[in-house]
């Protein structure tokens, strides 16, 4: 690990979010958000040191087994059913930094399909060895890398007959609360990604496409584990020339 | 042609889904043994400076149906307006204070708890002082976008009355969907997702 401390701490506000590349908050064809979505117009608020401000993590909060579902939920010498992948990537801002020291944290289902979650009902099985949780916090030059299963496809009800695509869950913090995202990650050569109605809410096809993770070969792990390759963009904030600087500085 | 900017757009959201507990509040969902606890889950401990206050709320839909699934995160700054975060150039925070929280709502009555310590006031961008306040990060199952909002503090009413930000609000009937009425030692603060009494959610 590079030391952070004497890199100077950025204070730039955050560019604005473009908000038609983020899917809006009603998408009637995900029914759930029909009354769950503001309808009012939001506040525009430039960035005061309440949102350019945010918690950050040491690594010391991690566990040994953190980034590797395979075994962090798995008896002694066992470990979790399915076909064992990496993920790895880098998380960048907008302006195609690195983000040293954001915490990621990930959840999915089993590989077949069901999570370890009491409203969960889908009849596949649970593993006694899968939790389907686990998180990591990137280097000073970003990357982060993890070790699990491919999560399987899963049926919920939202159509008669909808599925969602075998997806990976992303939490990830920034340095500032309001660079906070959560997002999924998909599998290259899914057929199933373009048919899922929460996928269908972000309305620009690049964005979707942003958000599936390739396979990668040069990475996969002889007689181990495949790799898949998954960056994520956090907002980038704006350089501070010409700005006052704020009272206190 | 023009030179290239070169920036990346930002990765696009998605929603936090029903199973938003096992990734950030495992133990809270019952998935055990992995992490030691909750991140987010304590926010003070006995050497805190400041009011120690809870703060309590639903998180409501637009039929006034409390969320059993959401998840709630606040940051906020210490008792005398400084952030723990390696962004803020103003001074030291408390180091006993995390100034950061995470909630997900109880799955029977959709209540959400938070135990922390009234915050002091910090400047806005014009170095004007905001009222103490906490910003909170709303997901969910159905949200596909985390909101954002803030939490003022119904006995603060002077220092709400010159808040740069409150006085933003157009229609002044709103300005009450962001201030908690104490209650006790506590707070009281429902978030509407919709409705009449929709609370005001802010693009930052
Ligand atoms: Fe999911």
């Amino acid at each position: 690990m590079t030391d952070l401390s004497n890199r100077k701490p950025e204070t730039g506000a955050f560019f604005s979010r473009d908000r038609l590349w983020h899917p809006p908050g009603l998408t009637p064809g995900y029914k759930t958000s029909v009354l769950r979505s503001p309808q009012k117009a939001l506040l525009s608020l430039d960035g005061t040191v309440s949102e350019i401000t945010g918690p950050v993590f040491g690594h010391s909060i991690l566990g040994e087994l953190d980034n590797d579902l395979i075994h962090n939920f798995a008896k002694p010498g066992e470990s979790a059913i399915g076909e064992r992948i990496i993920v790895h990537g880098r998380v960048l801002d907008e302006r195609a930094r690195p983000v040293a020291r954001a915490l990621l944290e990930f959840w999915q289902a089993n590989a077949g399909g069901r999570y370890r979650h009491k409203k969960e009902s889908y009849l596949a099985p649970l593993d006694p060895n899968f939790g389907g949780c686990g998180r990591t916090i990137t280097d000073a030059d970003g990357h982060y890398a993890f070790r699990t299963v491919k999560p399987g496809p899963y049926p919920w009800p939202n159509g008669v007959n909808d599925w969602r695509p075998a997806h990976i869950h992303f939490s990830v913090f920034g340095h500032g609360f309001a660079q906070r995202l959560i997002t999924q990650m998909y599998f290259e050569g899914d057929p199933m990604i373009w048919k899922c109605p929460i996928v269908q809410t972000i309305p620009d096809r690049a964005a979707i496409e942003q958000l599936v993770a390739a396979l990668d070969w040069g990475n996969t792990i002889p007689m181990d584990a495949r790799a898949y390759k998954f960056d994520i963009v956090l907002r980038g904030r704006r350089s501070t020339l010409f700005e006052n600087r704020m009272e206190g500085n | 042609m023009v030179q290239p900017l070169g920036y990346l757009k930002e990765s696009a959201s998605q929603t936090a889904g029903p199973y938003v507990h096992i990734g950030l509040t495992p133990n809270f969902c019952g998935i055990t043994g992995v992490y030691e606890s909750d991140l987010g889950a304590t926010m003070v401990n006995d050497r805190t400076l400041g009011r120690r206050i809870t703060i309590t709320g639903r998180v409501l839909d637009g039929t006034g149906t409390p969320l059993k699934d959401a998840l709630i995160e606040i940051w906020q700054a210490d008792a005398a307006g400084l952030y723990n975060s390696p962004s803020e150039l103003r001074g030291s925070a408390d180091p006993n204070f995390s100034g950061w929280g995470r909630a997900a709502t109880d799955g029977e009555t959709g209540e959400y708890r938070f135990e922390t310590i009234k915050p002091g006031r910090v400047p806005f961008r014009d170095g004007r002082l905001m009222a103490p306040h906490i910003s909170l990060w709303i997901v969910a199952r159905g949200i596909n976008l985390g909101l954002n909002t803030r939490l003022y503090f119904g006995d603060e009413a002077a220092a709400n009355a010159e808040d740069p930000v409150l006085a933003r609000i157009e229609h002044r009937v709103r300005v009450p969907t962001l201030i908690a009425a104490a209650d006790g030692d506590g707070y009281r603060f429902d978030i509407h997702l919709q409705g009449e009494k929709e609370t005001v959610f802010f693009d930052i």
